[in-house]
């Protein structure tokens, strides 16, 4: 039994314990079982990690999953650079987000259900990113969701809950509808569904077409296209995003880990896993920096007007998010990959972050009724703050790091990249706004709330506040292995070198000019967005009203996030249960089929009443028959012989 | 003759040991219920234990029928009793001797009335369902296929819900008709061959295209309503509506696999030209049949009558799976049936726990019961991931096998059908939410959870579900010779029609 294998296993193991014996018997000890689990799954990960870095790849078959003649697939395991990131990043998160979660749920009924779908959840993250073949990724894919699922709706007695997982569920299949159908035209190009022949024989399919309806359409785009589909429902980008904020039903622990740090990401690491099918197709990878691009901006937009704490993160990670696949779309996986990577700390922080504001006020979700609560809850707000920093792109934070390698490797491809690098620009001018936003509206100020609830106000309790603490240091350190060397020197982008050998390069393009100048603008737009936040919530409270009045058209479509919900229940939702109601039940079953299934037995018994009346005993009649009777048959032989 | 390895006449074993049970049981005092319970129990297990050597001594390399057992029965006419199974099945034999044990389980206290007579057609149905998928004699398939009507007519008219009596006429019409057109091709095949019924002759035998066509569809009458395909399904519903617990359970589980499995055993093999130039009409009405299904899904008020079109919509899946005309597809098929059993069974199971708390079927009367009945909520959720096809149960093996059998035959019902997977998890979720979750509703205050009887009922479809999910190697390997041998059949393409000219020349050559 090699170690690796602990990873996924303990956190399943810890899942079946907990949901067999966790409501009669541990009950509010369920923490007991789930975090020793992540802990040694998370010290086996760092071990199998360490052993990537020194040149360990780890790849095998565990046992064959499904056999139908050509058709062959097994439970596998890869263990490369790119797992290894994502490794560190799931357990990690994982692990501090189960220690928070001792603090935050501890009241709560379904305590050992929480912690059973934590480990759940966890097992099948890392089965996701841990697969050798697609179809194992598509696994961990659809079990992640199903977690995402259960969480979301958590508290499921609320209808809002509900409803909101299952949105979730089912937007998703419409993802994995493509994703699912892709999985399948790469199993009939390459006869394989595992990655290692799949790779190898990619070159082979450059130039070649398929043919859909009619047109001729090359074949890399459609496969890349397909599964870019699942990407944008896990991942929540355009039009697929309109789950992701409604997620923010769950509690907030599971805000942090899943919907901010790891399976959101999924889609990423897929795209960035997929590399060679990407980069046969520049098609596609147009369409997902344009995609990406496109949602970074528009998410963060809505993010300006919202008053939901945790709304707002959600829609900051859509747009965060947006930025990862700008980086694929322009070739950066590497840099793509690392915003994952330094993201998960500082959206996991800002999350649990809000998650103990929450639990401060009594569950107040609202930053207009919040204010001033930095006296009250220190580590909260200095954490938090870091977090903002971070997101905001300020030198020498994570964030920037990562936000500034996207940003410079989209403007230097040029053509589209360079109008993604307006986006991506753009969205940092005003995610840096609205990060200090709440900073400024929810921390500083006089407190806005309730006179009982500023009773309540204090800091939360330290197994909420040390992972705070820890993902702070996250928040500014992660993203030190990815120093551009232009500042650090030859060599310092660590990160850059490390996932070369599975997701590649771009080639060396600008100047170092170029490279500074897009370097000063993105620190530029941060700190104008911390400075206009500034402006308009601390010296200028009354501005935001008076904006809000004079484009309240803007405002209004902002606020109501520019309709799409209403859209899709406009064109799907509600024409579907229409012709389920009306044309289906209504009609064709109702009248059509069961018209004639009913119709022609009624027609028979009505034909067998008549005949009845044939034999009503009187002589007379039967004697009339049997003439009439004759005389046919007589006429009928009479035609066909003469 | 007994041809098999065993030594014994296993499979007359698991057809006559229920027959002579039921019997048996006629001969008690119908007032001693508790012992007729038990009997039928332990001849269940008993028929069930029966069936176990034939799980573990089945020769998965060889496409050959096993177990054979071959007499004369009706020597002026040819009539043999010739039993026997193949990888195609032999899984379900086991199905059916697996699900008796579990309806007899689940029906112990919810048949108030003629309880003597309830188990008596229970065992019948079981001994019938049996002979139907063992038999290889045409005559003797006919008379198994046909009896296996009449106890399950009572069982719907008699034990059923308050409509039970329009809804046993319709199942039985229906299905009558359709047999009526497969009886006329029976005796044309028979009198053509040479007054043959040995099913095995037969499907050696090479027919003229014209023929061939025009059996296709006389079969195809029988075997699309028993699906049930679309147009033909809107008995199902009413049957599944009307019937007992154990009711539904066979007609989902078992009695609707016969069509697919008619499919798999005479329309294809004996008619391959014919299948060959029918599989793009069958993928096509498969395809409405699972968006049609999963679509009315939606529309629906009654949990059972939800489920029962939710059946259309993945017996549209094995349908597909079948005209494919491929391995994944086919094979897909077949385990998608037993999957279907599985799943659709425990489903039916899991109802009638409920209904028989509450009674009442409606969803709008349920609500908050994953906050009263927490075990059971589990139990359904795991069935209702199971027939949404999440990877890691039974469903997704089933249900990809077959949509990548069906790309691959044809790109456009590969993703129609897949449109089918978002759909199910819309109807299947929302029906999850409104029965288990939300605010408690009065009408399941106070019930008490699944008990131990209950329990044993559905654990082992919960079993099947994560065995062959994680696992189908176990299942998929028994089909494998008997599906390559039957696509070698196929395989050999000399029709092709184009239009419908070609159709009808070819007819009337």
């Amino acid at each position: 039994m090699s170690t690796y294998l602990l990873i996924p296993a303990l956190p399943l193991l810890g899942f079946v314990i907990n949901i067999l014996f966790g409501r009669k018997l541990i009950r509010d000890k369920a923490h007991l079982v789930a975090i020793p689990a992540v802990l040694i799954a998370w010290a086996a990960a760092i071990y199998t990690v360490i052993g990537v870095v020194n040149g360990k790849i780890i790849s095998e078959d565990l046992y064959t999953w499904i056999v139908s003649d050509g058709f062959r697939v097994s439970v596998g395991f890869l263990i490369d650079q790119l797992t290894a990131v994502m490794l560190v990043v799931v357990t990690t998160v994982s692990l501090l987000v189960h220690i928070y979660s001792v603090g935050y749920m501890h009241e709560d009924k379904g305590y050992y259900r929480f912690f059973a779908y934590l480990n759940l959840f966890t097992f099948s993250m890392l089965m996701l990113i841990m697969a050798n073949n697609f179809l194992q990724l598509y696994f961990g894919w659809e079990a992640v969701g199903l977690c995402s699922y259960f969480l979301i709706g958590f508290w499921y007695e609320k209808k809002s809950a509900s409803d909101a997982g299952k949105k979730a569920f089912i937007v998703n299949r419409f993802g994995d509808f493509g994703f699912g159908l892709g999985l399948m035209l790469i199993f009939i190009t390459f006869g394989s569904l595992h990655y290692a022949p799949v790779f190898q024989a990619v070159g082979g399919i450059a130039g070649r077409t398929v043919d859909i309806l009619g047109y001729t359409v090359s074949l890399p785009t459609v496969i890349a296209l397909l599964l870019f589909c699942g990407a944008m429902g896990k991942s929540a980008q355009l039009p697929l995003h309109v789950w992701l904020p409604d997620a923010m039903e769950g509690p907030t622990p599971v805000s942090a880990l899943i919907h901010a740090a790891t399976m959101v990401t999924a889609g990423v690491f897929m795209v960035a896993r997929c590399n060679p099918i990407f980069n046969l197709s520049p098609t596609a990878l147009a369409v997902v920096g344009i995609t990406g691009g496109v949602t970074a901006l528009f998410a963060a937009t809505i993010a300006l007007v919202q008053n939901d704490i945790k709304r707002i993160i959600a829609y900051s990670t859509i747009s965060q998010l947006g930025y990862m696949f700008l980086a694929c779309g322009v070739g950066a996986y590497g840099a793509g990959v690392f915003h994952l990577y330094t993201h998960a700390f500082f959206k996991a922080l800002l999350f649990l972050g809000a998650g103990s504001v929450m639990h401060a006020m009594s569950g107040e979700l609202d930053i207009q009724k919040m204010g001033g609560l930095r006296k009250h809850m220190p580590i909260t707000y200095w954490t938090f703050l870091l977090a903002s920093l971070s997101i905001a792109g300020i030198p020498g934070f994570a964030g920037f790091f990562s936000k500034d390698e996207i940003l410079w490797q989209a403007f230097a491809q040029g053509g589209v990249g360079r109008v993604l690098w307006v986006f991506g620009t753009l969205a940092a001018l005003l995610t840096a706004f609205y990060s200090f936003r709440i900073i400024f509206l929810a921390f500083h100020g006089e407190f806005r709330g309730t006179h009982e609830q500023e009773h309540h106000l204090h800091e939360s309790p330290k197994s909420m506040t040390i992972p705070l603490m820890i993902l702070a240091a996250g928040a500014i350190a992660s993203g030190w292995v990815g120093i551009p060397s232009i500042i650090g020197g030859e060599n310092s982008n660590m990160f850059g070198s490390f996932l070369s050998g599975v997701v590649g390069r771009p080639a060396e393009l600008g100047t170092h000019s170029q490279e500074m100048m897009v370097m000063g603008l993105s620190i530029g737009v941060g700190l104008l967005g911390i400075l206009g936040a500034a402006y308009f919530y601390i010296w200028n409270p009354e501005l935001p009203k008076a904006l809000g009045r004079n484009f309240a058209f803007i405002h209004k479509v902002l606020w109501n996030k520019y309709y799409i919900d209403e859209l899709y229940n406009f064109v799907i939702v509600r024409p579907t249960f229409w012709v389920a109601s009306s044309i289906i039940v209504g009609t064709t079953d109702g009248k059509w089929i069961e018209g004639i299934v009913n119709g022609v037995p009624q027609a028979i018994g009505a034909f067998g009443q008549r005949l009845r009346k044939l034999q009503d005993g009187i002589v007379q009649h039967y004697a009339d028959m049997m003439a009439l009777g004759l005389f046919v048959f007589v006429a009928i032989a009479l035609a066909l012989f003469i | 003759m007994i041809m098999n390895n065993l030594g014994y006449p296993v499979l007359s074993t698991l057809i006559f040991l229920p027959v002579i049970g039921a019997l048996l049981i006629g001969l008690m005092n119908r007032k001693h219920e508790g012992l007729i319970k038990v009997s039928a129990l332990v001849l269940s297990l008993l028929t069930f234990a029966a069936s176990l050597p034939i799980f573990f001594n089945f020769d998965k390399l060889t496409p050959k029928m096993q177990f054979v057992e071959w007499y004369s029965w009706i020597p002026a006419f040819n009539i043999d009793y010739l039993i026997g199974v193949d990888g195609i099945s032999v899984l379900f034999v086991l199905l059916s001797t697996l699900v008796t044990i579990l309806c007899v389980l689940i029906s112990w206290n919810s048949v108030k009335i003629k309880v003597k007579e309830f188990f008596m057609a229970l065992l019948l149905i079981e001994g019938a369902m049996i002979g139907v998928f063992c038999s290889l004699d045409f005559f003797l398939f006919y008379v198994f296929w046909e009896a296996m009507l009449i106890p399950m007519y009572l069982l719907i008219g008699v034990w059923g819900g308050p409509n039970r009596l329009y809804a046993s006429i319709k199942f039985f019409l229906y299905t009558l008709v359709g047999s009526v057109l497969m009886l006329v091709g029976i005796v044309y095949l028979y009198l053509y061959a040479g007054r043959d019924f040995n099913i095995l002759h037969l499907a050696n035998l090479k027919y003229p295209l014209g023929m061939q066509l025009l059996l296709f569809w006389a079969f195809f009458a029988a075997f699309a309503v028993k699906v049930p395909m679309f147009p033909v399904h809107t008995w199902l519903p009413d049957a599944h509506t009307e019937a007992p617990t154990a009711g539904s359970v066979i007609l989902a589980a078992v009695l609707i696999k016969m069509g697919a499995y008619g499919f798999l055993r005479f329309s294809i093999p004996m008619f391959p030209d014919a299948a060959r130039a029918m599989t793009v009409p069958m993928m096509v009405l498969s395809v409405i049949a699972i968006i049609y299904g999963a679509v009315v899904c939606l529309a629906q008020t009654d949990i059972k009558r939800l489920i029962a079109y939710s059946s259309v919509s993945h017996m549209g899946f094995v349908t597909l799976g079948i005209f494919a005309l491929n391995t994944q597809g086919i094979e897909g098929g077949i385990l998608q049936m037993l999957n279907h059993g599985v799943v659709t069974g425990a489903l039916f199971l899991s109802i009638g726990i409920i209904y028989d708390r509450t009674h009442t079927r409606q969803i709008a009367d349920y609500g908050g019961v994953a906050s009263v009945l927490p075990v059971y909520a589990g139990l359904f959720m795991l069935f209702t991931l199971a027939s949404i096809g999440l990877p890691g149960t039974n469903g997704f093996i089933g249900e990809f096998l077959i949509i990548l059998g069906g790309f691959t035959a044809n790109r456009a019902a590969g993703v129609f059908a897949a449109t089918g997977i978002i759909i199910g998890a819309a109807y299947m979720l929302w029906l999850y939410q409104r029965v288990f979750f939300l605010n408690v509703n009065p009408k399941v205050e106070g019930l008490h959870d699944i008990n131990m009887r209950e329990l044993l009922a559905v654990a082992p479809m919960a079993v099947l579900v994560f065995w062959i999910g994680l696992y189908p190697n176990a299942f998929l390997s028994f089909m494998h010779p008997s599906v390559q041998s039957l696509l070698d059949k196929v395989r050999p393409a000399s029709a092709n029609f184009s239009t419908l000219a070609d159709f009808l020349r070819a007819v009337f050559a």
